[in-house]
């Protein structure tokens, strides 16, 4: 597989990651197939700090040289941090989609609303799956 | 329909490169990234793949007024080895196609068109065709390689005969050999820079790919293969239309500000000049402008351009520009927001993000330079 796809995150099949950080928020950003699929991103717009999302609601826009995609909260939450950084060098995105590229920080409720959840595995036959469909 | 290959579609796969369906053409639409595609074809070189062009072999007695009737440009007065720019009309003013004509003499022409327009204009050259003119479609033995940047003719003269040096800007050698191969080579481009368009057998293109890719990989000469995503910013920074986006069966070459290329004066009367001259008489209603976004969000085709909340136009094509470092998008507006300094808005995902109307093109390289525009 030439996309890399962290131990100890979780995916949805709309591309977003999200970490779980033990204080009742969550972390979510956008994987590397995506980055990769997007190719060279320079904008990024990011959701006000304290902004209440649903699961499944858009939560951001990402600009690439080629195309523009809405990324999609994975949970339930409030917006409590969002990575400020981006704006300024949303390349970040393509370069550390895992770490400084991620995008934003979610205060969650216990046993809240959640998008499917893919583990590493079954993520990684997900974009396989995709793959061999772009190709027929 | 199968897409088809071009003669370098192996080169494409080993360079990484990610495939998509062009016109019905398999071609890369990138490689490593588009941004640095179009940084290295503004500052060194880069090598691009267009074997899906069409070419029509116009020939006989009659094919100098054969083409002075289909296109608007006058062509009567092209020498050999001169190339012109042109649109093909409609009568209705509506643009069929725009291509390069290459004049081998008076009675021999090539033309050179979209890969998306090949059969539709032969069809529409087949109609009109008197019996003194031969029309042949060439498309599909011919192979075509761009060669753009300022390092292009280092490269080109690593391996061509040294009279390539001697092209001046839309004017080709027919027959040129290029690494031992036989190829016409022109010097012209959809890019902005300088550079040398190679036309060769399909059965002999590799092995021309392949002595370019040498040459341009020697000496600090940084050639890179660059795709179609790259191409799409380079014309479009250089402020110069795509079919199917500036022009169209709706939308003429008036509108899309070529009225250069439309001469109402020469002696045979083209298709289209009726209308166009009505257009023309009675006023356009749009206007091919330039864009530079104020705001962060990129203006994409089809968006609607606003001032004070009223629609004023649409945008027929947007990216992000590297060379501008700056979101910039052609539009077609209302001739009075057409003036450069105009702020207006371009209405994206709802919301209205603030622009300004420059002139045109974005992008114009220094015409002086020696061998290499930047050293090292």
């Amino acid at each position: 597989m030439e996309w890399q796809i962290p131990e100890g995150l979780k995916f949805t099949r709309r591309h977003e990651w999200i970490r779980e950080e033990g204080d009742n928020t969550v972390r979510v950003g956008v994987t590397d197939y995506a980055q990769d699929k997007l190719g060279s991103i320079v904008f990024v717009e990011l959701p006000e700090i304290g902004r209440k999302l649903r699961a499944g609601q858009s939560m951001a826009v990402i600009e690439s040289v080629k195309a523009v995609a809405d990324t999609y909260s994975p949970v339930d939450g409030t917006v409590v941090e969002v990575n400020e950084a981006l704006p300024d060098q949303p390349e970040l995105l393509n370069q550390d989609p895992y770490g400084e590229g991620w995008m934003v920080r979610l205060q969650t409720a216990e046993g809240c609303e959640k998008v499917e959840l893919l583990d590493p595995g079954a993520y990684a036959g997900w974009i396989r799956q995709q793959e061999e469909e772009g190709e027929q | 329909m199968t897409a088809r290959k071009t003669p370098f579609y192996t080169w494409h796969l080993d360079l990484k490169g990610k495939m998509v369906d062009f016109a019905g053409w398999v071609l890369p639409v990138q490689y490593d990234g588009i941004v640095e595609e179009v940084r290295r074809v503004r500052e060194s070189a880069g090598i691009f793949d267009v074997s899906h062009m069409g070419e029509i072999l116009v020939e006989g007695k009659g094919a100098a007024g054969f083409l002075q009737k289909m296109l608007t440009n006058d062509v009567a007065g092209l020498k050999e080895g001169q190339i012109k720019y042109s649109p093909v009309c409609y009568p209705d003013g509506g643009t069929v196609d725009d291509i390069l004509v290459y004049c081998f003499h008076g009675e021999k022409y090539l033309l050179v068109v979209n890969a998306v327009n090949t059969e539709k204009d032969f069809a529409w050259l087949g109609k009109h065709c008197p019996d003194d003119v031969t029309l042949r479609d060439l498309s599909k033995e011919t192979a075509q390689i761009a060669l753009q940047g300022p390092n292009s003719l280092e490269i080109m003269l690593a391996l061509a005969e040294k009279r390539v040096a001697s092209l001046r800007y839309y004017h080709f050698l027919p027959e040129v050999a290029v690494a031992g191969i036989r190829c016409l080579v022109s010097r012209t481009g959809y890019t902005g820079e300088d550079g040398f368009e190679i036309y060769c057998s399909w059965q002999e293109a590799k092995e021309v790919w392949g002595e370019l890719w040498s040459a341009g990989r020697e000496n600090g000469l940084g050639l890179v293969p660059a795709g179609l995503g790259a191409r799409d910013i380079l014309r479009l920074e250089a402020g110069m239309p795509l079919y199917g986006h500036e022009l169209s069966e709706k939308i003429s070459p008036l509108y899309a500000g070529l009225g250069r290329y439309v001469s109402f004066d020469k002696s045979i009367d083209f298709i289209g000049r009726e209308a166009l001259l009505k257009q023309k008489e009675e006023g356009l209603r749009f206007k091919l402008c330039g864009l530079v976004m104020a705001e962060r969000g990129i203006a994409r085709e089809g968006y609607t351009v606003r001032s004070g909340g009223a629609d004023i136009g649409w945008v027929s094509s947007g990216s992000w520009s590297p060379t501008l470092d700056a979101a910039v998008a052609l539009a077609f507006l209302s001739p009075g927001y057409a003036a450069a300094g105009t702020r207006v808005e371009v209405v994206i995902r709802g919301r209205e993000y603030g622009a300004e109307v420059v002139k045109l093109p974005f992008y114009r390289r220094e015409k002086q330079w020696n061998g290499r525009y930047r050293k090292g």
